[in-house]
């Protein structure tokens, strides 16, 4: 599967939005963009089951909704599993002539960082280990935001959070963030891809590609949190640009195994850019930022070396 | 119908039976004692092409019924089934399928829950489950078991309803146990309840949000609308059994009344318990003039209060069988809570007694049963201030 696709502009994305203005999400909210542009990749003919989290909460109060899509939340932990149940069930009717077999339905679930790395997990495995044809998408706040900032399991090393709060003895987060892409890839899944809400057509032919393909496929989405990260509404898009500039995040895909960097960094920026536009960081020292450096110029590496050439560069000051 | 081809079936088989000749879509569900032998038939059904539907081997029963949610949201005539520590792990989704309004069948077969870690029989399982809005029954024979699943699919997918249903029977005692059943085929099965959506589903072309937020300007005004749907729930079952009886010849009740009457007393019980109760009254009560009888509970949500009422307020003294213990409450067993709280709104005097007994698959034998009875007649001309406040801990060492 090495035929280079067509890349897509700007101006091959539709003009139609099928993801209605006027929700309740935050000003500079990246979910916001994410959905705005996810929902366009997918097309009309989706069904979208939401975890309980930010996006789901602020888009569907109640008489409103923001979804011209199908759209299903059952609770917290198991979009995942809702998600395999509605895919079962449009098999099912299918094959029984319930419904025409040649309809396009493509199931989607949607969830959190909370929501997919932490107590979401044990039903994404099961998705995944079953097979199932659903697109899995994690928007990645780095936190528990829809309640308060809270940490996850995907807070990243040193990030002031309301319950890794800054003290006398703590210094925010001291765990590094979980590998969610890894531990996907364990249940050897056909297609698995990062995007970036400041790369948005790289994002686009990620999302209709994993939704093309047969079988379970998830893609791991960096999303700020403008309340969260304590960073100014206006900067969303240049703090995501900043993180792939800066190494932090990586856009890549795998697919059938084969890994792709989708948008290399021949010169990487500082992470220290990356991290001063957000109060979350703001306690950092030099040498802990040193230190972050240091963690993410060991992940650029393994990256280079799994690509097997240098398409992360190194820092030019 | 009379006189068709009865099989020696397990409560479980029965069910699983009963589950074919509903032609369900999906099957979504999580092994647990003695639950199991019940998906355990279903698989074999649908690996022998006997029955077309998906099975999702789910990886807990917290996802068992969420799957069951997506797949009846998506317009899937839907199945599961639990027990104990499984239902416990549901219980969040349970009250997110009622609320949701999607017509979920699942079977329970009722087992003590942990700790100490316990896989035998008693209710208080399917007792945790009272509050979670779905309709509830409980069989007390494996072809009543079979037919169960059949009203369930009537009565939860009726437009008025739309409510998940529960068919339980006692872990083991019948869960395990061979009983003669008549087995209902699948083509009189889908007369009785076709296959037809009268739900909303999830469809691109005609696209719905389920599940939103609602803010306390809303909320109220669905648990309002629950609230009715459990009463219809009532009317519907008391259709659907009538219909039931003229296509299949047998005939239930939310309560079976068994010697009533020209009974004095008599035993309140659910499930299997009711059939040794039975024997005891015909070999042992009936014989020595103690006009006993009793008063099986079938349906157990919607509570069928007044039926209960009409025949408890002729009697002398009554005593209430419970398997399940609500600890701290000011009642004891839950279903005594039931009984109790209907005699005072239906302005009831009769003395009513409660016994908890059978926890954690001890077995309820007729010594058991005759301490029960000879409390019970100790209440005769007595009033309901004289009834001891704490239930009778039956066959228990204390």
């Amino acid at each position: 599967m090495s035929t280079k696709p067509k890349i897509p502009t700007i101006w091959d994305i539709p003009r139609e939005e099928l993801f209605a203005p006027g929700h309740r999400m935050c000003q500079g909210c990246g979910a916001a963009i994410l959905m705005r542009h996810i929902t366009k990749a997918l097309g009309k003919d989706a069904i979208i089951v939401e975890a309980t989290g930010c996006v789901e909460v602020t888009t569907t109060v109640y008489p409103q909704t923001a979804w011209k899509h199908p759209w299903l939340h059952i609770a917290f932990e198991n979009a995942a599993a809702g998600a395999s149940g509605v895919e079962a069930a449009i098999k099912a009717m299918k094959r029984k002539g319930v419904i025409p077999k040649d309809k396009k339905v493509k199931v989607v679930a949607i969830g959190g960082d909370g929501g997919t790395f932490d107590i979401g997990l044990q039903a994404l495995s099961g998705m995944l280990e079953r097979r199932h044809n659903v697109l899995y998408i994690v928007y990645d706040n780095e936190a528990y935001m829809n309640t308060g900032i809270q940490r996850s399991g995907a807070t990243p090393y040193k990030a002031w959070t309301t319950t890794t709060p800054v003290g006398k003895v703590w210094r925010g987060e001291w765990r590094p963030k979980k590998d969610i892409m890894g531990i996907v890839l364990a249940h050897r899944v056909p297609y698995a891809a990062t995007v970036n809400p400041a790369y948005i057509t790289d994002l686009y032919m990620k999302v209709r590609k994993a939704v093309e393909i047969e079988g379970p496929t998830f893609i791991h989405a960096f999303s700020p949190c403008t309340p969260g990260w304590r960073i100014d509404p206006a900067l969303t898009v240049t703090v995501s640009r900043l993180a792939v500039q800066t190494g932090v995040w990586i856009n890549y895909e795998v697919e059938n195994g084969e890994f792709r960097v989708t948008t290399p960094v021949p010169k990487r920026k500082p992470v220290k850019e990356y991290l001063r536009l957000q109060g979350r960081f703001r306690h950092l020292t030099e040498e802990e930022i040193a230190e972050i450096q240091r963690m993410v110029d060991e992940e650029v590496e393994r990256i280079n070396k799994l690509v097997g050439k240098t398409v992360i560069g190194p820092v030019v000051e | 119908m009379a006189g068709k081809k009865k099989l020696p079936l397990s409560g479980n088989t029965a069910i699983a039976y009963a589950v074919k000749a509903a032609d369900v879509d999906v099957i979504s569900a999580y092994p647990i004692t003695p639950q199991t032998t019940i998906v355990e038939k279903l698989t074999e059904f649908v690996a022998n092409g006997e029955l077309d539907a998906e099975v999702i081997h789910v990886e807990s029963e917290h996802s068992a019924l969420s799957a069951a949610v997506g797949a009846s949201a998506a317009g899937a005539r839907v199945f599961t089934a639990s027990s104990s520590q499984g239902i416990a792990l549901m219980y969040e989704i349970m009250f997110i399928a009622s609320s949701m309004r999607l017509p979920i069948v699942m079977a329970m077969a009722t087992r003590a829950l942990s700790a100490p870690i316990n896989i035998w029989n008693d209710h208080s399982d399917f007792m945790a489950a009272s509050d979670t809005g779905w309709v509830m029954m409980m069989a007390h024979t494996n072809q009543e078991a079979h037919d169960d699943i059949i009203l369930a699919y009537k009565i939860a997918e009726h437009p008025d309803v739309l409510l998940p249903v529960i068919t339980a029977i006692d872990g083991y005692f019948m869960s395990h146990t061979i009983e003669p059943v008549e087995p209902i085929e699948r083509e009189e099965a889908l007369k009785f309840i076709p296959k037809k959506v009268t739900w909303s589903v999830l469809d691109p072309d005609n696209p719905v949000t389920m599940g939103p937020l609602g803010t306390p300007e809303w909320y109220y005004e669905f648990k309002r609308q629950q609230h009715e749907a459990m009463k219809k729930a009532r009317e519907v079952f008391d259709e659907a059994t009538k219909e039931f009886e003229k296509v299949f010849g047998r005939r239930y009740e939310p309560v079976e009344y068994f010697m009533m009457d020209d009974a004095e007393y008599a035993l309140v019980a659910m499930g299997s318990v009711a059939g040794n109760v039975k024997a005891y009254i015909v070999k042992e009560a009936r014989k020595r003039g103690i006009k006993l009888g009793l008063i099986r509970v079938k349906l157990f949500r919607p509570f069928p209060a007044e039926e209960i009422m009409e025949v408890i307020s002729n009697l002398k003294a009554v005593g209430v069988i419970d398997r399940a213990l609500a600890f701290g409450s000011s009642y004891g067993g839950p279903l005594y809570g039931d009984i109790l709280s209907a005699a005072y709104t239906r302005g009831v005097d009769t003395p009513i007694v409660n016994f908890v007994a059978g926890l954690g698959g001890r077995p309820v034998t007729f010594r058991d049963i005759k301490a029960m009875v000879d409390a019970t007649l100790a209440l005769d001309g007595k009033t309901r201030k004289d009834v001891p406040k704490e239930p009778y801990f039956i066959g228990v060492r204390e």
